[in-house]
């Protein structure tokens, strides 16, 4: 293989570079928090503060492996990725994150059973999410009522048990 | 009273008809979810604990415990038949076992990985139960320093010694000591990293994290590699048992993969996956069909299943001993005993025998309900291997945002759940372990704490940790397992590590 060849292979990693900046801001904000930190040592010398400051070091360290790494870009190869499906299913996380208190347990959670079944490749949102609405009342009944699990109720939950 | 008298003490503990149940419960669970791709048993026991919390103790952990051990039985089946191994802890049987299935001996050899699990986990239950009373006796001697030692030791090894790479090993583990620092320092009552935000006083919920970082990074990650042909489930054909020559070949396998196994797992020294690497290579070498590795051998499968279970005996050593976890399931099961309050350790010995030692005896009878469980039930946990994908990532979501659900119902939490669970898919997408940050995230701040003890005791002098001949040993040896891999691994020698990688389970 010629020098030509290695060097196209082995470009800087971009995404990787993105994850040695994140680390960097991890680390960054561990040292920023443990300064307004009153470090009360005592005896030992080692307070509340030394802690987060010896990990936010390790951390800024590890960004800047990381940053090394990337650049000779020696991450392992990557599946190709579908953006659609990981939508689907974070959507779905979001529309019950969203309606959790507002809809209830039900019908948030079954929304998130119809959509994540959509990433997954079956397209018939009515009749998953019917599914999921069934399922997912049939489950807070168990675990809510069974259990004594505290799950919010919705308007469909009252239904069926007034006192929630 | 020797550990024999507490054992047959322990099994009237656990003969009692509530903990029996508990038990089959745990052990139908674990074999399901063990059966099932995408779930696991750290999985489990994280969604279970809020469930168990106004459920007895002694029987939830007996059900954990279950939960642990079904797993590593389920996990086989799935390698057998599917060559899609359930839990990192199969991946080698399914070397060998599909190779069987394929040529028609499916039955004998998932008879051959239940009859080693049992025996395995048999003999190693037994290793655990009169083990323990030395370690205790051992660890009452342990100080602040000889605690914070182990847990370096535990690190290093979870997180940089195994896997192919120690730079994406230690970012895994420092992720979780630094989420770890969130909340309320344990020693002077400040709060650190939670910006004014009060929901994150209470620092980050080792259950959100493990489900978020197992079942919704899991869930995204199989998304996003999009649709693909379902695989094919080998159906099985003929009988389960096994002929005169099948018990011949097996049971010195068994006997050498529970030898292999049990240590491993004892020792702070990752999860259960390298045991069956080691097992699997050990049997490579004895046998007398070297023609048929490769084809479908029966010691591949017997040596490695017999040292899954060992080893996942062996976990519970430093578990119940020192209270000191070595793998993720471990981790989140210390999470379980201190939602009872209970801290595990040798002052648990002393006192709440009744529960360690029930624990204890319960695993004798799990292991043996798992035996029946296995073997004449079969074609129940084959048939759950044809769930669609759709409707099994659909449901593991749904009770996946359950448990955080039940744990805390605010909307904050399922915005962690979300925010840890695309953290835990980047992580998977760029080759990350993820148990070193569950670890990080449990034993961080018990090494914190310990640290800071151990020096108010020698008035800040950092040299107090090396001066206790024990402690100097383990973080001696820790040093080594962190320094060896690093230099096998520049000098191009890190493949045999890479396939040791220690995964989830």
């Amino acid at each position: 293989m010629s020098q030509a060849d290695q060097n196209n292979q082995r470009r800087a990693d971009r995404a990787a570079l993105v994850i040695a900046l994140g680390l960097a801001l991890f680390g960054a904000v561990l040292l920023w928090d443990s300064a307004r930190l009153a470090d009360l040592g005592g005896y030992s010398g080692v307070g509340p503060a030394s802690m987060p400051r010896i990990i936010g070091l390790a951390l800024l360290g590890l960004a800047i492996w990381t940053a090394a790494e990337a650049w000779r870009g020696d991450f392992p190869e990557r599946p190709e990725q579908h953006a659609g499906p990981v939508l689907w299913v974070v959507g779905g996380l979001v529309a019950q994150l969203l309606l959790l208190n507002v809809a209830g347990f039900s019908i948030a959670t079954g929304l998130l059973f119809g959509l994540t079944a959509r990433g997954f490749g079956k397209r018939n949102l009515a009749l998953t999410v019917g599914i999921g609405i069934v399922l997912s009342f049939f489950v807070w009944a168990v675990f809510s009522q069974l259990l004594s699990l505290h799950l919010p109720a919705g308007p469909l939950e009252r239904v069926f048990f007034p006192k929630g | 009273m020797g550990a024999f008298e507490f054992l047959i003490q322990g099994l009237g503990t656990a003969l009692q008809p509530a903990m029996l149940l508990y038990a089959l419960i745990g052990v139908t669970l674990g074999t399901a979810v063990g059966v099932l791709p995408g779930i696991g048993p750290a999985l489990t026991v994280a969604l279970l604990l809020p469930v168990t919390y106004h459920l007895d103790p002694a029987g939830s952990l007996i059900m954990f415990c279950g939960i642990y051990y079904g797993g590593m039985y389920g996990g086989s089946t799935t390698s057998i038949l599917l060559n899609t191994p359930g839990e990192s802890s199969s991946i080698i049987t399914a070397l060998e076992g599909n190779k069987m299935a394929r040529a028609g001996r499916g039955g004998p050899a998932l008879a051959t990985a239940a009859i080693g699990s049992f025996i395995a986990g048999l003999i190693a239950t037994l290793f655990l139960a009169f083990l323990a009373p030395w370690i205790v006796k051992a660890a009452l001697a342990f100080g602040p320093r000889e605690y914070f030692a182990l847990m370096v030791l535990a690190f290093v090894t979870v997180s940089s010694a195994f896997g192919d790479s120690t730079l994406r090993g230690l970012t895994s583990l420092f992720i979780g000591l630094g989420l770890a620092c969130v909340g309320i320092d344990q020693l002077t009552g400040q709060a650190r990293m939670a910006f004014g935000v009060p929901e994150l006083l209470d620092g980050v919920e080792v259950t959100t994290l493990a489900v978020a970082m197992f079942a919704v990074g899991e869930a995204l990650a199989i998304a996003g590699l999009g649709s693909r042909a379902a695989d094919e489930v080998i159906p099985v054909k003929g009988s389960v048992w096994m002929t005169a020559k099948d018990w011949s070949r097996s049971w010195k396998p068994w006997l050498r993969g529970t030898a292999i196994g049990f240590p491993i797992g004892a020792m702070p020294a990752g999860g259960a996956e390298i045991g069956t690497f080691l097992s699997y290579a050990t049997e490579k070498r004895l046998t007398k069909h070297p023609e048929e590795f490769g084809k479908g051998a029966i010691e591949g499968v017997a040596g490695p299943e017999a040292a899954n279970n060992a080893s996942a005996a062996g976990t519970l050593v430093p578990l119940l001993t020192l209270g000191l976890p070595t793998s993720a399931t471990a981790a989140i099961m210390l999470a379980g005993f201190q939602q009872f309050g209970l801290q595990p350790g040798p002052l648990l010995f002393a006192t709440n025998p009744t529960l360690v030692w029930g624990l204890i005896a319960s695993l004798l009878i799990a292991n043996a309900m798992l035996l029946i469980l296995n073997l004449p039930l079969i074609g129940l946990w084959v048939r759950l291997l044809t769930i669609p994908r759709h409707w099994l990532y659909a449901g593991i979501l749904l009770f996946a945002t359950l448990g955080t659900i039940g744990a805390n119902p605010s909307t904050f939490e399922l915005g962690m759940l979300l925010g840890f669970g695309l953290l835990g898919y980047v992580m998977r997408l760029f080759g990350y372990p993820i148990a070193p940050v569950v670890v990080g995230l449990i034993l961080g701040p018990m090494a914190e704490q310990q640290l800071r003890r151990a020096l108010s005791i020698s008035q800040g002098d950092w040299m107090t940790l090396v001066q206790s001949p024990i402690a100097a040993i383990l973080l001696g040896i820790a040093a080594l397992a962190f320094i060896v891999p690093l230099i096998l691994r520049q000098s191009g020698k890190g493949e045999v590590l890479s396939q040791l990688a220690g995964d989830e389970d």
